[in-house]
């Protein structure tokens, strides 16, 4: 008996009723280039004061050199280098990954869980940066307050090294 | 003219002009001063210029120069080396946290006439008593101090090599050193012998003048607190100087003493 209890009890924990959760479209565009390199990229969440809530995601080289495997290129993504990427210990489970080709990406981040984590109620802005080796760099800033009582849509469009990037906020 | 004496004028003539406008400006240069990885190095130009950051008039001395490391120890320049124009060294960044570069001179610096012809003598203290013969005429001795500086940041930028030495003008930065960027007020604190400099007139010069008409010198005074705000209005590297003269020369025979500070600091882009 008791042992069901528990059993209930556990399941009740790990399945909330429904988790809030930023469903996140990220497009990488294709560049019409001699020389292609895959974009450095870092997303996460500002609070409004730009300090970091949340690191999401960080896409750089991951082939092991001489020089560090790809890290050494990592302050290129300025704004994050200075935000708060250089104060991690990289990699980062859930954060780091491999560069991307171009593409669209879906990114799910729940509520409550790494790496996102729990959002205190607030206003944030997400934040994508990418910056390609011997290409430019761009940012592309999503301003959201949170939590949400309705699914709200967000979204924007970058012009260089980033296309469109829209946030699906749910409850 | 002797190739040492020769350096020692120009040195002394791009660091000890007064408070006039300086002819000649001494600066060091990084190649970043921003990295990562696992063996970062950078390398840096140091050269005294009219322009920014073109080295066309002479190289600048690096005997002494001192490297802080994050740790508040000491660190060698690597693959030093003197040009005509300019002298490079490598420094490879093995700790994490802000590096200082300093090029650190002090001393003293006579005038004076001896059988109708002026001459000029560079040295220490220890030196001057047999440096100026009998007879000289004229003997007008001055001390000087002048630091020239740029800041290197591997990771995670810390402060222990930021500590102020008590010795000269010295900048002590408040808002971050490696960390400037355009349209953002930065906040430095200048201290004169480890004490608040108060009143003086700071100016930062973007480089690359010499694609550019004008100057374009911003300017600064110190407050009360020796505190000084700049606001970048655009990316670049930026050649940040401030000079003052006292009377704490440090021997009888100079009663004045000429003190400058310079900083090359990198403003990124937003």
């Amino acid at each position: 008996m008791r042992r069901l209890l528990c059993c209930t009890l556990a399941l009740l924990l790990a399945t909330p009723l429904a988790a809030a959760e930023l469903d996140l479209t990220v497009q990488i565009p294709e560049q019409k280039v001699a020389e292609y390199h895959r974009p450095y990229a870092a997303i996460w969440i500002e609070r409004s004061d730009r300090s970091v809530a949340a690191q999401l995601a960080a896409w750089y080289a991951q082939k092991d050199s001489k020089e560090g495997a790809g890290t050494k290129w990592l302050p290129d993504l300025r704004q994050w280098w200075r935000r708060g990427g250089r104060e991690l210990s990289l990699p980062v489970d859930g954060v780091s990954g491999a560069t991307r080709p171009a593409g669209q990406y879906q990114l799910k981040f729940v509520d409550g869980q790494a790496p996102l984590g729990t959002l205190a109620p607030g206003d944030y802005t997400l934040v994508v940066e990418a910056a390609r080796e011997v290409g430019g760099r761009e940012v592309v800033r999503l301003p959201f307050t949170w939590p949400v009582s309705a699914t709200q849509h967000l979204s924007a469009q970058g012009s260089s090294e980033l296309g469109a990037v829209s946030l699906d906020l749910n409850p | 003219m002797h190739k040492r004496t020769l350096k020692w004028i120009v040195l002394a003539a791009a660091i000890a002009t007064p408070l006039a406008a300086q002819a000649h400006k001494m600066w060091m240069v990084p190649s970043a001063t921003n990295v990562a990885g696992a063996d970062p190095w950078v390398t840096v130009d140091a050269a005294i210029s009219n322009d920014l950051f073109f080295p066309d008039h002479h190289a600048a001395p690096l005997e002494q120069l001192v490297i802080t490391a994050p740790d508040g120890q000491t660190a060698k320049p690597q693959n030093a080396a003197t040009g005509k124009y300019r002298s490079v060294f490598d420094v490879e960044l093995s700790q994490q946290g802000t590096y200082k570069l300093a090029l650190v001179n002090r001393g003293l610096f006579a005038r004076y006439e001896l059988n109708g012809q002026k001459k000029r003598w560079r040295g220490d203290a220890a030196e001057l008593a047999t440096a100026i013969p009998a007879g000289a005429k004229d003997v007008e001795v001055t001390a000087s101090s002048s630091r020239v500086e740029t800041f290197v940041t591997n990771g995670k930028p810390n402060a222990t090599a930021l500590k102020p030495s008590g010795q000269g003008l010295e900048l002590l930065p408040v808002s971050g050193v490696t960390d400037l960027v355009e349209g953002e007020p930065a906040t430095f604190q200048l201290l004169l012998d480890g004490k608040p400099a108060a009143g003086l007139k700071v100016s930062a010069i973007a480089g690359a003048t010499r694609y550019r008409n004008a100057q374009e010198e911003m300017t600064a005074q110190t407050g009360a607190d020796g505190r000084f705000t700049l606001t970048w209005p655009h990316p670049g590297m930026y050649w940040v100087n401030a000079a003052t003269q006292d009377d704490k020369a440090g021997v009888k025979q100079a009663s004045k003493r000429r003190l400058s500070y310079t900083a090359t600091l990198e403003v990124l882009p937003e």
